[in-house]
C-alpha cells in the first residue's frame, strides 16, 4: 500500500499546526488518558448523542465512539479549504436556481438535460419558484479528503439536509471540558458562532409575505428519527421550537403552529423530514410526517422551506461530476477543490474501464450513503467482487466508480497508545442573505486500523476539527 | 362552441372532521384553444388560501376550512369559448421541460405488455406524430370502456391485462406507451361536454381525462384514447401532471380520521355558437 499522508509527522518532523499536541500526548501517561476517555464517554452518555452521523441508521442508542486526539488545520490551509467550499455552494445554488428556471447550463450543453430533468430527485412541483434570495440549500455539507500536504478532493456534495454538525459543537464542547488547558496553549478559532449563524441565516429567508420578525421552526420525523438528538439540539440553541407534522396545520395562506397560547404562523420551517414526506397533499399521500398543503403555502409564498424541495438534484452522485462544469459556467472560476475522478457506469467506455478495474476501484450506488451497497475493491474478496460485478452490469447507471483514495491519517488514541488513522472531512456552509462558514468541521475517523472507511455504521468515530487562528 | 359546466363535488365524513385542506386546479388552461366567458369556483365552508400558477402553467388554487364538519362542497360553475385546435396545446406558457415528463409514476409505469403494445403499434411509422396516433388507437382498440371495473388506485398495466377501464385508464395506459417509446406524456383533467348532456349519460365520463404527448415541432398535442380521438372544441382543459394523482382537479386531507364519501355532479353542454 502506498504511503499516505500522514497530517501530524512530515518524515520524522512534526508538521506546525500539530507542534504542541506532539507534547501534549507525550505527557499524558497512559492512566490519565484512559481515565479521559472513560470521562468523554459519560459526558457524551449524559448529553444522550447518541445518534448515527448522516442518516446511516443502525442502533439509535449506539455511542459513536469520540477520539480525543484533535484533528488541526493551519489559518492558511482552512482559507483555502473555504475559498473552495464557499465557491462550491455558490456554483450549487446558482445550479438549483437555473435547473428550476429557464435551464441554461443544460441549452448551454453544458450538463445532460435527461441527467436532470429524469433525476427522481428533480421536482416538478417547485419548476418556476422562486425561492427568497433564490437560496435552495441553506445548508450544504461537502464532504473533503485529503491526500498530501496540498491536495484535497471533494468526495461529495449534501444540498439536502446534512445532519452531524451537532457533533462538531459537541466535540467541542467537551474537548474544551476535559483538556481546558488545550485551548489556552492553542489559539483555536471558535465554532460556537455556528447555531447564531444557521439562526441567521434562516430568518434572512423569510417568506415575501412575511412582514415582521419571523418564526422559526425545526420540522423532525420525530424521537424515532435517528438524528432527533441533533434536531432538538438545534432548536435548543436557536431557542426556536421544534416541531412534528402534527404540530403544524396550513390555514388560509399560512402555516401555523399549535401552541398553549393558540396558533402562531410559522414563517420559516428548517425541515429535517424528506421531500416526499412533507405534505401528503403534494407527495406521498400516506405521509404520517408531513402538513396537508404546506407546498401550496410554500409555493405561493407564505412560508419558506429550508432546503427546498427538490435541493438533492444538485448532490447526485452522477450530477457531483459536473460541479467543477458549475463553477466555470456560473461564476467563470477554476474550481478550487476538485472533483475526485469519476468513471460513470452508465457511459459504455466508462464501464468497460471499471469492469476491467474493479479490484482497484471504489463503486458507488448513485443515490446511496452511509457506506452501504458499495464496493471497496483493494478491500473486498475475489467472491465479493464477482457478485458486484453481477449488480453493476444489471444497472449500471445507478452507479459511479472512483479511485481508491489514499486518504490522510491523523493521529488517533488507540490500545496501544497513538497510532494515525484515515479521516475526512464535512464542513457545514449557511447560504441566506449571506454565505458564511464556521471555521470547522466533523472529523469522521475509521479507527480500524487500515480501514478507509470513516462511517459510524462500520466502525468510524468523531474528532474534534481545529482551525488555528493566525 | 361553449361549453357550459356544472361541477359538484361534496365531501361528507362520517364524523366530524377537525379541518379540511384542499388543492384546487380547476382553472381552465390559458390556451390558444379556450377562453373563459365566466367562470367560477365557490366552497361551501373555509377561506380560499394561497394561489399561484406551477410550472406546467396551471392555477393552484389552495382552500381551507375550520372544524368541526361533516360535509364540504365545492362547486364550479362556468362558461368557456372553446376552438378545435386538433389537440395542439398553441399558446400555452409554461415552464417544465418536456423531458421531464418521460419519467414513471406507479399508475403509468410499463410492464412487458405495454412495452409490446408500444413497440407492436408504431413498428414501421417514422414520425412522431403518427406513433402517437398510433398509441392512441392502440390504446382505444386494447382497453375497452367499462365503467366499474377499475378504481382510483388501478394501474395502467392492470387495466391492460382486464382490457376494460375509463378514462383514467385509457390516459395512464396511454402514457406508459409514450414513454415506453421516449416520447414524454402527461396526464390532462378537464371536461367533455356532449351536445345533449342528457345524451352523454356517465357523469364521471363528463368529468373528463385525456393525455398530451410532446411531438418535437408541434409541442404538446391531446389525445384521448377513451374516445379515439384528439381533443376538439367540445373539450375544456384544467390542468396536467405526471399521472391522475398529480394532475387532480381537487386534492384534499382532512384531519381528524373520518372516512370520506364523495358525491359528484357533473354536467357539461357543449352548444354551437
Amino acid at each position: 500500500m502506498d504511503a499516505f499522508f500522514n497530517e501530524m509527522f512530515d518524515g520524522g518532523q512534526v508538521r506546525a499546526p500539530y507542534a504542541r499536541l506532539g507534547d501534549w500526548t507525550g505527557s499524558m501517561p497512559d492512566e490519565l488518558r484512559h481515565l479521559k476517555q472513560a470521562e468523554a464517554e459519560a459526558l457524551f452518555r449524559r448529553i444522550g448523542i447518541t445518534f448515527a452521523v448522516y442518516g446511516e441508521g443502525g442502533d439509535p442508542d449506539r455511542l459513536i465512539p469520540f477520539d480525543m486526539f484533535p484533528r488541526v488545520f493551519t489559518q492558511a490551509e482552512w482559507r483555502r479549504l473555504e475559498r473552495g467550499i464557499l465557491q462550491r455552494t455558490r456554483a450549487l445554488n446558482a445550479f438549483l436556481a437555473d435547473v428550476y428556471d429557464r435551464g441554461e447550463i443544460i441549452r448551454a450543453g453544458r450538463i445532460p438535460a435527461d441527467l436532470v430533468h429524469r433525476n427522481e430527485a428533480f421536482e416538478p412541483a417547485v419548476m418556476g419558484i422562486r425561492p427568497p434570495r433564490g437560496v435552495y440549500s441553506h445548508i450544504v455539507g461537502i464532504d473533503i479528503v485529503r491526500t498530501g500536504p496540498d491536495d484535497f478532493f471533494v468526495l461529495e456534495d449534501n444540498c439536502r439536509t446534512p445532519s452531524g454538525v451537532s457533533y462538531m459543537l459537541e466535540n467541542r464542547e467537551i474537548m474544551m471540558r476535559l483538556f481546558p488547558a488545550l485551548f489556552r496553549e492553542n489559539r483555536i478559532e471558535p465554532v460556537d458562532g455556528y447555531s447564531e449563524a444557521l439562526r441567521r441565516t434562516l430568518a434572512s429567508v423569510a417568506p415575501r409575505k412575511c412582514d415582521r420578525e419571523p418564526t422559526i421552526v425545526i420540522l423532525t420525523p420525530g424521537p424515532l428519527n435517528s438524528a432527533y438528538y441533533e434536531h432538538s439540539f438545534l432548536a435548543d440553541l436557536m431557542g426556536v421550537e421544534l416541531v412534528e407534522g402534527q404540530d403544524l396545520f396550513v390555514e388560509g395562506e399560512f402555516v401555523w403552529m399549535r401552541t398553549t397560547r393558540g396558533p402562531q404562523k410559522v414563517d420559516v420551517i428548517y425541515r429535517r423530514v424528506d421531500d416526499h414526506f412533507i405534505d401528503p397533499l403534494c407527495f406521498r399521500a400516506d405521509s404520517m410526517l408531513g402538513v396537508a398543503g404546506l407546498m401550496d403555502v410554500y409555493r405561493s409564498g407564505g412560508v419558506t422551506i429550508a432546503s427546498a424541495p427538490g435541493a438533492g438534484v444538485a448532490d447526485d452522485k452522477a450530477v457531483y461530476c459536473f460541479v467543477p462544469e458549475m463553477i466555470r459556467f456560473y461564476l467563470g472560476e477554476e474550481p478550487v477543490l476538485n472533483n475526485v475522478p469519476t468513471w460513470q457506469c452508465g457511459k459504455r467506455d466508462d464501464l468497460k474501464y471499471v469492469l476491467d478495474n474493479l479490484a482497484d476501484l471504489v463503486v458507488k450506488e448513485v443515490h446511496g450513503s452511509g457506506g452501504y451497497g458499495m464496493l471497496v475493491g483493494p478491500k473486498a474478496t475475489a467472491q465479493q467482487v464477482a457478485s458486484f460485478r453481477e449488480r453493476l452490469l444489471a444497472n449500471p447507471a445507478n452507479y459511479i466508480a472512483q479511485p481508491t483514495l489514499s486518504l490522510s491519517t491523523c493521529p488517533t488514541f488507540v490500545e496501544e497508545g497513538v497510532a494515525p488513522r484515515h479521516v475526512d472531512l464535512r464542513p457545514y456552509c449557511l447560504v441566506g442573505e449571506q454565505i458564511k462558514l464556521v471555521p470547522g468541521g466533523l472529523t469522521r475517523v475509521a479507527l480500524t486500523e487500515g480501514s478507509l472507511v470513516v462511517n459510524s455504521s462500520q466502525g468510524g468515530g468523531v474528532k474534534d476539527t481545529w482551525v488555528l487562528a493566525e | 362552441m361553449i361549453v357550459t359546466v356544472e361541477h359538484v363535488t361534496t365531501y361528507h365524513y362520517d364524523r366530524p372532521v377537525r379541518g379540511v385542506v384542499q388543492s384546487h386546479r380547476l382553472t381552465p388552461t390559458r390556451f390558444d384553444g379556450q377562453t373563459v366567458l365566466d367562470w367560477s369556483v365557490e366552497v361551501s365552508e373555509g377561506t380560499a388560501g394561497g394561489g399561484f400558477r406551477d410550472g406546467a402553467g396551471d392555477w393552484v388554487q389552495s382552500h381551507s376550512a375550520h372544524g368541526p364538519l361533516s360535509e364540504i362542497t365545492v362547486s364550479v360553475h362556468g362558461r368557456v369559448q372553446t376552438q378545435d385546435l386538433a389537440g395542439v396545446l398553441r399558446g400555452h406558457r409554461e415552464r417544465m421541460p418536456a423531458a421531464a415528463y418521460l419519467r414513471d409514476t406507479a399508475p403509468t409505469r410499463a410492464d412487458v405488455a405495454l412495452t409490446e403494445l408500444a413497440r407492436a403499434a408504431v413498428a414501421g411509422a417514422t414520425e412522431d406524430l403518427d406513433r402517437a396516433h398510433r398509441l392512441c388507437a392502440a390504446v382505444a382498440e386494447a382497453i375497452a370502456y367499462r365503467p366499474g371495473v377499475t378504481e382510483a388506485h388501478t394501474t395502467a398495466a392492470e387495466a391492460l391485462r382486464l382490457g376494460e377501464g375509463v378514462c383514467q385508464d385509457h390516459a395512464h395506459a396511454l402514457i406508459a406507451t409514450a414513454r415506453v417509446l421516449d416520447l414524454p406524456a402527461r396526464y390532462v383533467s378537464g371536461y367533455l361536454g356532449g351536445e345533449d348532456a342528457d345524451a352523454q349519460g356517465a357523469a364521471a365520463e363528463a368529468a373528463h381525462a385525456w393525455a398530451e404527448i410532446w411531438v418535437a415541432g408541434l409541442g404538446w398535442i391531446g389525445f384521448d384514447p377513451a374516445n379515439a380521438c384528439c381533443p376538439d372544441a367540445r373539450y375544456v382543459r384544467l390542468g396536467s401532471g405526471l399521472d391522475a394523482a398529480g394532475a387532480a382537479p381537487i386534492r384534499g386531507v382532512a384531519r381528524g380520521g373520518a372516512t370520506e364519501r364523495m358525491d359528484v355532479t357533473v354536467s357539461v353542454r357543449a352548444t354551437q355558437q
